[in-house]
């Protein structure tokens, strides 16, 4: 088997595939992640981190950003942010 | 009573012809004719009400979706609408042309079946000569126009033995999701149970090689697996309880709450020809029926888990107690779920009678 498992690491430019939607639902007031037989309902911090996934930034660009943004300790943010992007590329969601 | 909250997803039961004849199918035994089924436009309206009442995902289903001629025209509708769209096929009617055009259309998803690992195995379950070379040819195609797969391994005792094989064939095929489903019993399959509801150690070693694949494939392959529940001490949450997410449109418009909700005899069932789709969700008579607690018996009623399962299946309770309105067997809890394990154990371990196969007007009485 020649497939592999992503690894996201700080150079890593994470982006939504395209059949992965990302939208604000008027009907549930929320933003949802529409996948393959599936909704996701993304909270505050999983929405801040891909909606700053756009297929330029870094992982490390994020943390950068999102740190300031929050005013949070930079390598703790660098963490949580790789642990949920790792977490949404094994279940398909995001690519990089 | 307080308004329900929106389903999250329309199962849209285009048809109900299809070239495979899978004894394990769960479309009821009285399979509705083509003469029978929604127009076009009604189609439409349909997915334009569902929008609008606040569904986010469409499965065209069937039957056998891709019968229809206007499956192009109707997945345009709902991706115009905004509906998440999911096409369930067994791909036997896919050729490169029509993909490319579903594509274009907006399809968002393709999940195929396969009955076996091999085609002399599967074609003899699915009773299609040809069907699973087919099905292999079309995966891929799927995945040349971009599209992404899901296969559907549906298990049960006559092929089993071959788990691995169908993991391996899901990855080889670049599928990026894997359902691993047991047989449910509804409809058909519910007539050829004896031929196809394993034995616990064959559940067992299934769910053992489900658990070994999940943690290798980890990233490659995600696996959605769905048991058999007669094996079960907790019923499951059926459809993730009665009129709370999911709403299924049979072919000829009925509006349902599940696909083998039709068993029930003594429920109505409205039309989305007489009847606006969210006022039958909110407000009909079948939907309100077990929707919620307030018609739960006991064990249920007092149960800490009411909200967790929902009672299980209506149609269980209906099919193995003989009233949709019990504690599913499943449950533990359940007075009728020591009859049901025994049930489940000596049928696992006769020989398994002939298939009957899925045929329109082959309905004589079992």
């Amino acid at each position: 088997m020649n497939k592999s498992r992503l690894t996201i690491t700080d150079a890593s430019v994470p982006r939504l595939p395209p059949h992965i939607k990302l939208r604000f639902d008027d009907t549930r007031q929320q933003w949802i992640i529409l996948a393959p037989e599936r909704v996701l309902m993304p909270d505050e911090i999983a929405l801040a981190i891909l909606q700053l996934c756009d297929g330029v930034a870094t992982v490390g660009a994020i943390a950068d950003d999102l740190a300031a943004k929050f005013d949070a300790p930079r390598d703790l943010v660098g963490q949580d942010v790789t642990n949920m992007l790792q977490d949404l590329a094994d279940k398909g969601v995001v690519n990089a | 009573m307080t308004r329900p909250a929106a389903a999250m997803a329309l199962l849209a039961e285009l048809t109900h012809r299809c070239p495979l004849q899978c004894p394990y199918c769960s479309n009821p035994l009285e399979l509705e004719r083509a003469a029978a089924e929604l127009d076009t436009a009604t189609w439409c309206r349909v997915f334009s009400e569902a929008a609008e009442m606040g569904v986010l995902q469409v499965h065209f289903s069937g039957g056998e979706p891709t019968a229809r001629k206007d499956l192009r025209e109707l997945v345009r509708h709902a991706a115009d609408v905004g509906l998440y769209s999911n096409l369930i096929t067994s791909a036997v009617l896919l050729d490169r042309d029509r993909i490319a055009a579903l594509a274009a259309a907006g399809l968002n998803h393709v999940q195929i079946s396969i009955q076996d690992s091999e085609a002399p195995g599967a074609d003899r379950i699915g009773g299609y000569a040809g069907g699973h070379d087919k099905k292999l040819a079309v995966a891929r195609l799927v995945r040349e126009a971009g599209l992404p797969l899901t296969l559907n391994a549906v298990v049960h005792r006559q092929n089993l033995q071959n788990l691995e094989a169908m993991i391996a064939l899901a990855v080889e095929l670049d599928a990026r999701r894997l359902e691993v489903a047991h047989v449910q019993y509804y409809g058909w399959a519910l007539a050829n149970r004896a031929s196809m509801l394993p034995t616990r150690d064959q559940l067992e070693q299934a769910t053992k090689v489900v658990q070994a694949a999940r943690e290798r494939l980890k990233g490659i392959l995600t696996i959605d697996y769905v048991v058999p529940d007669y094996y079960a001490h907790k019923p499951k949450a059926c459809m993730g309880g009665w009129g709370r997410q999911f709403l299924n449109v049979s072919p000829s418009g009925k509006v349902l709450p599940c696909h083998a909700a039709e068993s029930i005899k003594d429920l109505r069932f409205d039309s989305v020809t007489e009847r606006p789709l969210r006022d039958i969700w909110e407000n009909s008579e079948a939907f309100r029926r077990f929707r919620g607690t307030d018609w739960m018996p006991e064990p249920c009623r007092s149960c800490d888990q009411r909200e967790l399962d929902w009672g299980g299946c209506r149609c269980q309770a209906l099919a193995l107690a003989g009233n949709a309105a019990l504690t599913d067997p499943a449950c533990g809890l359940s007075p009728h779920h020591a009859d049901l394990l025994a049930l489940a154990e000596r049928e696992s371990a006769s020989p398994p009678p002939a298939f009957r196969y899925r045929r329109i007007g082959a309905t004589a009485a079992v």
